[in-house]
């Protein structure tokens, strides 16, 4: 057994309203460069809908992740180690997304609106951010947002094709959900596995996954490798970036960007103990329906003395034990079960975890007087809006079962809390069915409703302090090999202002009015 | 020496400004400058172009590499003596190197449109990406009508005899610089245009050739990385 600690993510859907905070705050901070900027390390999607880049869960067309071999044995869905010499695919790569899959970035060509007066009102024109070119949209990034293009885009999701429930798109029956994705830092991750150079990395002490910008080569193969399509190439430094969870943050014991700036307060972030010798075994469990819990096999209690003695001799700290204790993580997806990996059947061992949302059955069977009569929470959630094979076939491998209990957990709860706050009756031994009591539930509906800041984000300190000169790191995260990529030309006229000798005060007094900064 | 100033220095001289650029070129450019090493892909901006490009290209290129080291380094006098006659050998190294050259020929012709052409590929490129696409397609051009054009018109040359000697005395430091009076001008102008391509190598995106990944064949899969600790 060796015992490594990770820090993870759990995404809670029910509470997701779609708002792109995290998107736009990820991009502010990470991606808003220069060759970034079809990059989203974060992005949120309409489901069912084609997906960012298109089409992405379609892996018989990407080729991304893992499958078994003959043997049993665990291969790179992109083709083993001789197949990708033999067949020259470091020449090209032709599993490889293209940037159309995604879309070429554009800006709008804003100074014809500051052009002298003409007859008509001027427009705006699209113009490639890469090329310079005017553009003729035809898509981009959540093109099919809210269910835009329904029945086109309903039928392009990889997963309608999967499941059996008959799907009517017409709108009375239609149903979304929205589903925010990030890199999974993954146990098993196939980029890593796939990077001929060995830049890519999973850090040892909470198990984030890097490229490290100075040892990548742009070989292209984590791009393929991964079947999320969350690593992306930057076109202007030739090298491949990804989300990096906000690993400064985490490493001062703060939450992600995303995670810090979500309104809904759906996502925690915590930390989980494992044991990195099973993950290969346990990623060969041949039946996808059970990878699920074969995952669950490899999370180790952070309470039981034996775990915690191995896990100091292989080198996991005691601030890290103490959080994975209190992990709102572990809590979620081991103890209660109802979080979960997204496709495990990719067998990447993904940790960042969701929680299927149940929000729209609810009225469903509530007019019929659920309160009185729990019994017909179940055979409602069998019949509910988002069907649950669906929900399967994003979060189980297509597991509908383990769907099931977690969605009959979270209704008990709702309806426990409500019987509680308006004062009714409820026959409490009926929340055993779903492995709860009066004690675990309330605690349940604090973590998942009420949320609050110190419970959704327990994440240790990191220490960089004691092994790294925190001033001679300052400001450096990797990308500064980028000529050009500075945003800082863009804002440069309060610099001017300070080199021709103006004060501070002035150049406030100068850019600031009128409420907002002038630059 | 006094007799031919120029041809002295073009075949003593140059040919170690451009070695030695390329040598300590690359010596630098991996020593100090080793993270802008890269493939330089553009395969995000266009695909299927690349695809026939690329592929032709490299193979190409490889098989070529390695005929020029058997041409060159490999001694009449040793196949002499194995019994294969001059037809013989001619006639497997036109063939050998014609399957290959022309799949360079093609698949850099295909490069080099594509970069010029592909708008998204041209405003993403370098003056050094330019620069170098055109450069190699120059060369391999000049390269293949040397075999199949000043070749055949020239049958009283052999390069084994004069050519490949004088490169072989290039590596013993000691070359001579009459032995490439007398080669056809094609050849001459392949092998200056070449040499040149060697002295950029270093400062262009030719140096991921040498950054070949050789370690992930042996590598685990999964790869852990540990901060120094105190």
């Amino acid at each position: 057994m060796k015992i490594k600690a990770q820090i993870g993510m759990v995404l809670n859907l029910d509470k997701c309203i779609g708002c792109h905070t995290c998107s736009v705050t990820c991009k502010n901070t990470w991606t808003n460069r220069p060759g970034a900027e079809y990059m989203w390390f974060n992005n949120v999607e309409t489901k069912p809908g084609v997906g960012y880049p298109k089409r992405w869960e379609d892996e018989s067309h990407y080729h991304g992740g893992w499958e078994l071999n003959s043997k049993g044995k665990l291969q790179l869905k992109a083709g083993n180690k001789l197949n990708k010499i033999a067949l020259g695919k470091i020449f090209y790569q032709p599993d490889m997304p293209e940037l159309d899959d995604y879309y070429e970035p554009w800006t709008y060509d804003y100074q014809t609106l500051f052009g002298p007066e003409k007859k008509h009102q001027p427009v705006a024109r699209a113009k490639s951010q890469i090329t310079g070119d005017y553009m003729d949209l035809k898509g981009g990034p959540n093109w099919d947002d809210d269910l835009a293009g329904s029945t086109n885009t309903f039928d392009q999701d990889p997963n309608m094709q999967k499941i059996e429930t008959d799907i009517k798109a017409n709108f009375e029956q239609a149903f979304m959900m929205y589903l925010p994705r990030l890199c999974e830092h993954c146990l098993n991750a196939p980029c890593v596995a796939s990077c001929p150079s060995g830049a890519m990395y999973k850090r040892d002490e909470d198990g984030i996954v890097l490229v490290d910008q100075e040892r990548c080569r742009g070989w292209r193969f984590c791009m393929t490798g991964c079947p999320y399509k969350k690593v992306y190439f930057n076109w202007r430094t030739n090298k491949a970036e990804k989300c990096t969870f906000c690993y400064p943050r985490i490493e001062e014991g703060m939450p992600t960007v995303c995670a810090e700036t979500c309104v809904g307060r759906i996502r925690y972030i915590g930390a989980i103990l494992y044991d990195a010798d099973r993950v290969a075994e346990a990623a060969e469990e041949p039946d996808d329906t059970k990878l699920y819990e074969s995952q669950l096999s490899l999370f180790l209690d952070p309470n039981d003395p034996e775990v915690i003695k191995q896990a100091r001799k292989d080198g996991v700290n005691d601030e890290m034990i103490k959080a994975a204790q209190n992990s709102p993580i572990y809590r979620m997806a081991v103890k209660e079960k109802i979080a979960f990996p997204l496709h495990p059947e990719y067998r990447t061992m993904p940790m960042v975890w969701y929680i299927p949302p149940l929000s729209p059955i609810m009225n469903y069977f509530e007019g019929r007087d659920s309160i009185n009569d729990p019994e017909m929470i179940f055979p409602g959630i069998d019949e509910m809006r988002i069907p649950v094979d669906y929900l399967a076939s994003l979060l189980s491998g297509g597991n509908k079962e383990v769907i099931k209990a977690a969605l009959y957990k979270l209704a008990m709860m709702r309806l426990y809390m409500r019987a509680r706050t308006s004062g009714k009756d409820f026959d409490v031994s009926k929340l055993g069915r779903v492995n709860l009591n009066e004690r675990t539930a309330t605690s349940l509906y604090r973590l998942l409703a009420i949320a609050k800041y110190e419970d959704r984000f327990v994440i240790p300190q990191n220490h960089k302090e004691q092994v790294e000169d925190g001033y001679a790191e300052q400001g450096e995260l990797g990308y500064d090999e980028c000529q050009g990529c500075s945003l800082a030309p863009q804002h440069s006229s309060m610099f001017k202002k300070a080199e021709e000798g103006k004060s501070t005060a002035e150049i406030y007094s100068e850019t600031f009015y009128g409420g907002i900064w002038r630059d | 020496m006094m007799a031919h100033p120029f041809q002295f220095l073009l075949w003593t001289f140059y040919p170690y400004l451009m070695l030695g650029s390329f040598f300590f070129g690359t010596i630098i450019r991996f020593a100090f400058f080793h993270p802008t090493v890269t493939a330089k892909s553009s395969e995000i901006l266009e695909k299927k172009t690349l695809m026939i490009g690329s592929i032709l290209f490299h193979v190409g290129i490889i098989g070529v590499f390695f005929g020029h080291i058997a041409g060159i380094f490999i001694p009449k006098a040793w196949t002499d003596a194995l019994g294969i006659s001059n037809e013989m050998y001619h006639m497997f190294a036109l063939g050998a190197g014609g399957v290959f050259g022309i799949m360079a020929t093609v698949g850099v012709y295909v490069l080099c449109f594509r970069r010029y052409h592909n708008h998204r590929v041209f405003h993403a490129s370098s003056i050094g990406d330019l620069v170098i696409i055109t450069a190699l397609t120059i060369e391999i051009t000049l390269g293949m009508s040397s075999s199949f054009i000043a070749g055949p018109m020239n049958p009283s040359f052999n390069y084994r005899t004069s050519l490949a000697i004088w490169v072989r005395q290039l590596f013993m430091f000691h070359p001579d610089f009459r032995l490439m009076l007398n080669v056809p001008l094609l050849y001459k102008c392949h092998v200056v245009f070449g040499l040149m391509i060697f002295g950029a190598f270093p400062y262009t995106r030719l140096v991921h050739a040498l950054a070949l990944p050789w370690q992930y064949i042996f590598r685990r899969f999964i790869v852990y990385r540990k901060k120094p600790q105190i």
